[in-house]
This record gives structure tokens, C-alpha cells and sequence, in this order.
């Protein structure tokens, strides 16, 4: 394998401490190693006046699987005259806010990003989540299998099963290969099959009889139970309506006095994902307002959870999410196409195309919420910057984001020219704030940040040697005064040089190869459970539509360049 | 005003993607520039040179540019695609796509155009001498912001699917029309002087719908009012005027909802 040896840029890795220094970065069989262990034949890359960063980690985002299959099949529109033909070893890719596999990795690599997380993985449909997966060159993947709303898991829930629920938890991630335990809207998805919904942590979910807050517990007691690397990973109840932000507190409470119990240096129990939707205060569209303060103040003093933000970019978009009931309640906000899901089960899913309009005041105070969360975050290095893509918008705007994170001027610039700029201004606390996120912070929420979350911390999102050498050159110089924010925002669109495990996958902003990307997962080792297994074979005769054989996502044709991440809980 | 004469003379083996035939493409350029401008046939890129013989150096604007199609092109799309301005004339018949997403300049076409003619219009003129396909006017698959300006003119028949979606602008067919005419509009005009046959404004938010001949099932959702006298075309005549579709959301202006209208001449 080729080595290299980036020369002078100014380093950024928070892993190791390190602020902007002039340093080298050696790379050497796939990994990072020290500069004196290459050899005279590694290639030189100068990075003089240039910035360098691990490669970036999206700890959520929606890109691969049925719904958003779903999305590009009723979303014609969405791809229209995106597409870019095929050239050389780069395939065919297209699409704005639900693109193809292929722009997928595509694009992710062009900006900097080397791992990519699924965030919702409906289990019953895990292979077709893999054969996306597949399909999406160069970027590591992860995919979250979702069990917030999963009958083994309100049963064994209910009678306080913990060992039940942490088995059945392990042979599904087995089963799916999936990377992580992740709850949407716990029992409210199940409660909409039932045509109603779960908006606090305290409703009953209908014929189940457990509350969100004994399944966020219970799941919580089993993610510790088996030592996973990443923490429960929690969409709570009551997305997007006003006055939601106690709902997001009382989940984020139900967190207190857990401690994290894995050996992959991950210090928190829960992840609370795209918190922008659920930071509102008022009772109606009317007087809708920032809670971003009331949120932040608790998750800065909450060492045992990490967040991430959730931005809304004002674009078109689709929103998708395994919270049916939402979804339904926005398409009659505003009456764009439905789509609607029912996974049996399992889950469910909704698709609603929408558009984040500068000229309304809401999509703007959502604008504001995302970004005043990562501003008031006190510890960058668990605050981390997603769009819930393609929810608050797409991940291709990531570039964007940081421009406002980065540049106070360029977010005046955006409030000026929002159409009610003074209304947004009394509903947020935007207006008044002059942090700007360093580039050292921005490797904090982008790389170290999410890799510690997801317990992959010694493996990527940092350049220690040893680690994979997953490395970014951006042409930003952080010596030279920013003239116009909009050169951040070219900056990060398109990195100078991009390498993921070794290999050069983007020079000068365009992709050049296509790696040899892998989906990791986690292989959990329970002590044997003949009761789970047992329910297991029993609610597959009774219920499912499938078969048990027909079901697990198995062999390289659906997997094909696995890395599995071994637990074991049988102690 | 340049004229620019393109004739065909190898007929594709495939259909052809000729979306660089438009004023807007052509301004500006010579005869051998003309020629150079890609076309697709299949997954094939090549040149209109490849295709057609190109006569005449275009206008500086798209404004100053005539564009002349001549021989038999039933075998090419999105002819004038994405037009602003200038003028374009089809001596004979056309296939999908044609005007479509014009917004301003006019374009005649001779003969008959397949479907999703004028698909996203914006402004301009489209006059069809022959027959439209299916979709005429109507939004692109998928999106609910379809035809928001311009006009069209059909002197035959329509096939289904009229100003799917339309937002605003005019649609005058002197024929008659099949299935579905302006489903779940919001804006807009169309004419029938012919038959129509069923479904028409399903789902129709707001905009106007006039048929001269007749109705073969009307939708359940419309509500006679009474019956009118109208101008429509220096014609007078009177009009039994509906409402609908009862069935949909409607605005509220001034406390009132607003409904499409529909009007049967008498």
C-alpha cells in the first residue's frame, strides 16, 4: 500500500491536543504512524498554510434503506437535472435532499467525511439498509436498528426483564448487523398503529401498558448490561411541536444516575439526536420560541449524555423518520404527498417532502435553535453539528453550517435577511451571540467528539498513530483572517486531499477512487437465553411475515466487507 | 432576428435528447458552434452536427434567435426545452417534452407533440397545430408546482392529464380531451372547445375550467351555482357554472373559501 507523508499543515486533533501546530502526518499500511516510520518513498503531500483534521464522523444521518427508497421513488422531483453521468471509475449520481447510494459517498468523501452512521434501521428490513449500504462507495457505515417501539422489548419491558431485553437486544444486532440500540419516539410509533400517539414520557402505550420512560430506562439498563460501544441513541416523544422542550427534559432526566459500563472509553448513557426538533417553547405556531438555553444549561452540566443538533439549512427537503405520527401531522401542516409505513413489529415510517423557508418565521427560529445549541455548548467534545439529513436538510450543507457556526458576520448576515428578521430575533437568542467555533472545536464536534460517542475512539476520528488513517487536508489557512465567510463555506465543500484507510479518495474536491468502504457492526456475546430464543422462534411462527431463516441479514452477498466490533456480556 | 435552419438528415437509431435546440442555446453562436452543441442518444453523447444540417449563424440574444426544425423529428425530445426567449418553429411532429419549462419566447410546432409538452412552464407561447400527448402542460412527475405561466394553444385534441398541477397561465384546446384535466390545480385556465370525457378538476383547489361541448361523467365533488353568461374567446354564450372540488382543501379569502370553478356551455 502507498504511504504518504502530509508536510506543515496546521493539525487539529483534539485526541491528542493538539491546536493548529505545524506537524506531519504519516500514513503507512492504512494507519497512522510516526512520521520517521515511512519510508523515502512516500509520497509527499504538501499541506503548507492548510488545515488537517482526522477524517469526519456523521454520528445521524437517514441514507440508506426502505424509507429512503421511499423518498427517491416518490420524489421524482427532487433529482431533476441533478444528474452528473458516469466518468471513469465514478458511477452515475443524482439527487438533491435523498441522493443516490453512489452521490451519497460521493459526496460525503468530497467533504471530508470518512464514517457514516444510519440512524434508523427498520430490523425487519435490514438487508435491503445493507444493500444500500453497499452501494454507498468509500465511507465507513453503521446502521441503527430500531427499538423504541419493538414488542420483544415492551414485553420483556414491562415485567423489568433486563437480561431478556439486553439478549433479545444482542441477537437483533446480530441478526440486522447493526451498529447500535436506537429509539424513535418510544411507544408513540407503536401507539400510532393504534392511531394515536405517545407526546410525553408518561403515556401509556396502548395495549402494551408500559410508559416511553420504563422503555428509555429499561433500554438504557440493557445497552450498560452488554457494554456496547455506543449509548442508547434516543429521537424522543413530541418531535417538532411547540412547548416540547419539557419532553426533551424529562427524557434527558431519565438518564440521571446511569454510568457508562464499556471498554471503549464512551462516557455516556444516552445520545439525544437532532435536538433542534425538540428545543421549542410556546403552545402554538404563533408564539413559538427558543428553549436552546433551558436545554443546553442541562446538558452542560450532564456529563452522561451527548447530543447532536439537528441544523435546519433553509432548503427544500424530505423528512423521513421512523415517527409515523409526526410525519402525519406535518403533511397536514402542510399539505405536501405522505407516504406511511408499517413495519410489523417493529416500527413504522412516514416521508413528507418540506421546504425550510427563509420568508417563514418558524423555519427560522428552527435555524436559530440548531445553531445557538452547538454555540452554547461549554464542552464542544460532546455537542455534535448533523442535519438529520435529510430532515432539517442535507448533509451536503454541512460546509454551510460550520460557515455560521464559524463566522458571527455570516449569521447577521442570514438574519438579515430573514423576512420577519425581528420577530426570529425576539423568539431566539441568536442575535446576541459573538462565539465562533474554532477549527480546534469543530474537530471536537465533527471527529473526536462522535467517535468517543460511538466508542470507535481508537479507531477513527483521531491522528494518533495506530489509528486508521482516515485524514483531511482542507485548503483553509487558519493563520489568515477570514475576509468573506463564504470562503469557509468553499473550504469545506471540497477538501484538498481526502484519505480513508490509506487510500487517496479525493484530491482537489473531486473523488479519484473508491476506497474499500465497510460496514461496521457489533457482534454482542450473551450467556445463552433459551427463553429469548424461544420467543424468538414463537413470534416468528405467530406473527411475522417471514421467516426467521429469511429475516437475519447473512453472507457477503448482503455484508460484503464486514468489521464487526466484539462485545462480550457473557461475564 | 437570425433564423438558424436545422434539418434533419441521419435519423437516430434511438430516441434523441436534443435540450440544446433552444433560442437560449443557440444565441451567440455560429453555424459550426451550433453543430458542436451535444445531444444524447442513449447513453451516447454526440453532436447535433451528428444529426442535422445546421444553417445560418444565430442572433447575439436569444431574443434576436429564430430556430427552424425541419424533417420528420418524431424520434426527438425536449425540443425548446427551457426557452426564454426568441422564436422556434417544428415544420412537422415532435416527441416528448416539447417547451418544456419555457418561460418566455414563443414556439410553434406544425405538427403533433407526444407528452409532457410544456411540462413546468413558466411564460411563453406554445402553439401545437396538431394533436398533444398526455400530460400536456402539467407538472413534472412528482412535484405539485406545475404550470405557473405562459400560454398553449392545441388546434386538435389532448390526450389525459391537462395542467396536472397547474399553478397559473392558460391552456386552450380548439379539440377535445381525454381523462383528467387540471387534477388538484391551484391556479389557471383551461379551455376545452370540444368534448371532455370524465374526471375533470378532481381535486381541483382553485382555477377555472371551460368546456364548449360535453361531459361525458362529471366528478362527484362539484356543486352546480346557476348558470352564466360568459365571453370566452370573442365567443358569448351561457354557462352553467360549478363549483369544486368539494372534496379538498380549499383557501380562505376574506372569510370565504374559495373554490375552482367549472363551466359547461350550455
Amino acid at each position: 500500500m502507498a504511504e504518504y507523508i502530509i508536510k506543515n499543515g496546521h493539525v487539529f486533533d483534539p485526541l491528542q491536543g493538539i491546536k493548529g501546530d505545524r506537524a506531519d502526518v504519516a500514513i503507512k499500511d492504512g494507519k497512522i504512524v510516526k512520521d520517521n516510520q515511512v519510508s523515502s518513498k512516500a509520497k509527499t503531500i504538501d499541506a503548507k498554510g492548510k488545515t488537517v483534521m482526522a477524517g469526519a464522523i456523521e454520528i445521524h444521518a437517514h441514507i440508506a434503506g426502505p424509507k429512503v427508497n421511499v423518498g427517491r421513488i416518490y420524489r421524482p422531483e427532487d433529482k431533476l437535472f441533478t444528474y452528473t453521468p458516469k466518468k471513469g471509475n465514478i458511477r452515475m449520481a443524482g439527487g438533491t435532499s435523498i441522493p443516490t447510494t453512489f452521490k451519497t459517498g460521493y459526496e460525503y468523501a468530497k467533504m471530508g467525511y470518512t464514517t457514516a452512521m444510519e440512524a434508523a434501521m427498520p430490523p425487519l428490513f435490514s438487508r435491503h439498509v445493507h444493500e444500500e449500504i453497499r452501494d454507498t462507495p468509500i465511507i465507513d457505515e453503521g446502521a441503527f436498528p430500531v427499538f423504541g417501539n419493538n414488542w420483544f422489548v415492551m414485553e420483556y419491558l414491562k415485567n423489568n426483564e433486563i437480561e431478556n431485553t439486553a439478549a433479545y437486544c444482542a441477537w437483533l444486532l446480530r441478526a440486522t448487523k447493526g451498529y447500535a440500540i436506537k429509539l424513535v419516539n418510544p411507544g408513540g410509533t407503536e401507539a400510532w398503529a393504534w392511531g394515536l400517539n405517545c407526546l410525553s414520557v408518561n403515556d401509556p402505550v396502548p395495549y402494551f401498558d408500559i410508559t416511553p420512560a420504563e422503555i428509555i430506562k429499561g433500554l438504557i439498563e440493557a445497552n450498560e448490561y452488554l457494554g456496547l460501544p455506543h449509548s442508547i441513541h434516543i429521537h424522543p416523544n413530541n418531535l417538532g411541536n411547540p412547548g416540547n422542550y419539557t419532553t426533551t427534559l424529562d427524557t434527558l432526566k431519565l438518564a440521571d444516575g446511569y454510568k457508562a459500563k464499556n471498554k471503549f472509553g464512551r462516557d455516556q448513557v444516552m445520545h439525544l439526536t437532532h435536538t433542534q426538533f425538540h428545543s421549542y417553547g410556546g403552545d402554538n405556531w404563533a408564539n413559538f420560541e427558543s428553549k436552546s438555553k433551558e436545554i443546553m444549561d442541562y446538558v452542560n452540566k450532564t456529563k452522561n449524555i451527548t447530543i447532536d443538533t439537528g441544523n435546519v439549512t433553509l432548503d427544500e427537503t424530505t423528512t423521513m423518520t421512523a415517527d409515523g405520527p409526526f410525519e402525519h401531522h406535518l403533511t397536514e401542516l402542510n399539505h405536501l404527498k405522505w407516504a406511511n409505513v408499517d413495519v410489523e413489529l417493529e416500527t413504522a415510517a412516514g416521508v413528507v417532502p418540506y421546504i425550510y423557508s427563509p420568508d417563514i418565521k418558524v423555519c427560522a427560529i428552527q435555524w436559530a435553535i440548531g445553531l445557538e445549541l452547538a454555540l452554547m455548548a461549554k464542552d464542544a467534545s460532546r455537542c455534535f453539528i448533523t442535519t438529520d439529513h435529510p430532515n432539517a436538510g442535507p448533509f451536503t450543507r454541512y460546509p454551510r453550517v460550520i460557515k455560521w457556526l464559524m463566522s458571527a458576520k455570516a449569521r447577521e448576515a442570514q438574519i438579515g435577511a430573514f423576512k420577519n428578521s425581528d420577530k426570529v430575533v425576539a423568539a431566539t437568542h441568536i442575535a446576541g451571540m459573538d462565539r465562533e467555533i474554532s477549527l480546534y472545536e469543530l474537530a471536537q464536534m465533527t471527529r473526536a467528539g462522535p467517535a468517543k460517542s460511538l466508542g470507535l475512539a481508537s479507531m477513527c476520528g483521531g491522528l494518533k498513530p495506530g489509528m486508521d488513517a482516515d485524514v483531511v487536508v482542507y485548503d483553509f489557512s487558519p493563520d489568515k483572517p477570514v475576509t468573506n465567510p463564504d470562503q469557509i463555506e468553499a473550504a469545506f465543500s471540497k477538501a484538498a486531499h481526502v484519505f480513508k484507510s490509506g487510500v487517496e479518495v479525493v484530491t482537489n474536491g473531486e473523488v479519484v477512487n473508491n476506497g474499500n468502504k465497510r460496514t461496521i457492526w457489533v457482534n454482542a456475546k450473551v450467556k445463552e437465553n433459551p427463553q429469548v430464543m424461544r420467543d424468538i422462534k414463537e413470534k416468528f411462527l405467530k406473527y411475522y411475515s417471514v421467516s426467521q431463516a429469511n429475516y437475519e441479514a447473512l453472507g457477503h452477498h448482503i455484508v460484503p466487507n464486514p468489521y464487526a466490533i466484539e462485545v462480550d456480556a457473557t461475564q | 432576428m437570425e433564423t438558424v435552419t436545422i434539418t434533419m438528415k441521419n435519423q437516430p437509431a434511438l430516441y434523441l435528447e436534443a435540450d440544446n435546440v433552444a433560442p437560449d442555446k443557440f444565441a451567440g453562436k455560429t453555424e459550426s458552434q451550433i453543430a458542436e452543441l451535444h445531444v444524447y442518444e442513449g447513453n451516447t453523447t454526440s453532436t447535433l452536427g451528428k444529426y442535422f444540417e445546421v444553417a445560418g449563424n444565430a442572433g447575439a440574444t436569444a431574443a434576436d434567435t429564430r430556430i427552424v426544425v425541419k424533417g420528420d423529428v418524431k424520434k426527438v425530445k425536449y425540443l425548446g426545452m427551457k426557452m426564454s426567449a426568441g422564436e422556434l418553429v417544428v415544420e412537422g411532429s415532435t416527441d416528448l417534452y416539447a417547451g418544456a419549462w419555457m418561460s418566455g419566447g414563443k414556439m410553434l410546432v406544425k405538427g403533433n407533440v407526444e407528452a409532457f409538452a410544456a411540462t413546468g412552464m413558466k411564460g411563453g407561447e406554445l402553439i401545437i397545430e396538431g394533436n398533444a400527448g398526455n400530460y400536456l402542460g402539467s407538472a413534472y412527475r412528482g412535484d405539485w408546482r406545475g404550470v405557473s405561466g405562459g400560454k398553449i394553444l392545441v388546434k386538435g385534441n389532448a390526450g389525459s392529464d391537462v395542467g396536472q398541477y397547474m399553478l397559473g397561465g392558460e391552456i386552450v384546446i380548439n379539440g377535445n380531451a381525454d381523462v383528467h384535466v387540471m387534477t388538484h390545480a391551484e391556479g389557471g385556465k383551461v379551455t376545452i372547445k370540444g368534448n371532455a370525457k370524465s374526471k375533470l378538476g378532481g381535486q381541483l383547489v382553485d382555477g377555472t375550467i371551460i368546456v364548449f361541448g360535453t361531459i361525458d361523467v362529471m366528478m362527484p365533488g362539484f356543486k352546480f351555482v346557476d348558470n352564466v353568461e360568459l365571453e370566452v374567446d370573442g365567443t358569448k354564450a351561457k354557462f352553467a357554472h360549478f363549483i369544486g372540488d368539494t372534496g379538498e382543501r380549499h383557501k380562505k379569502r376574506k372569510g370565504q373559501l374559495i373554490y375552482g370553478n367549472l363551466y359547461k356551455k350550455i
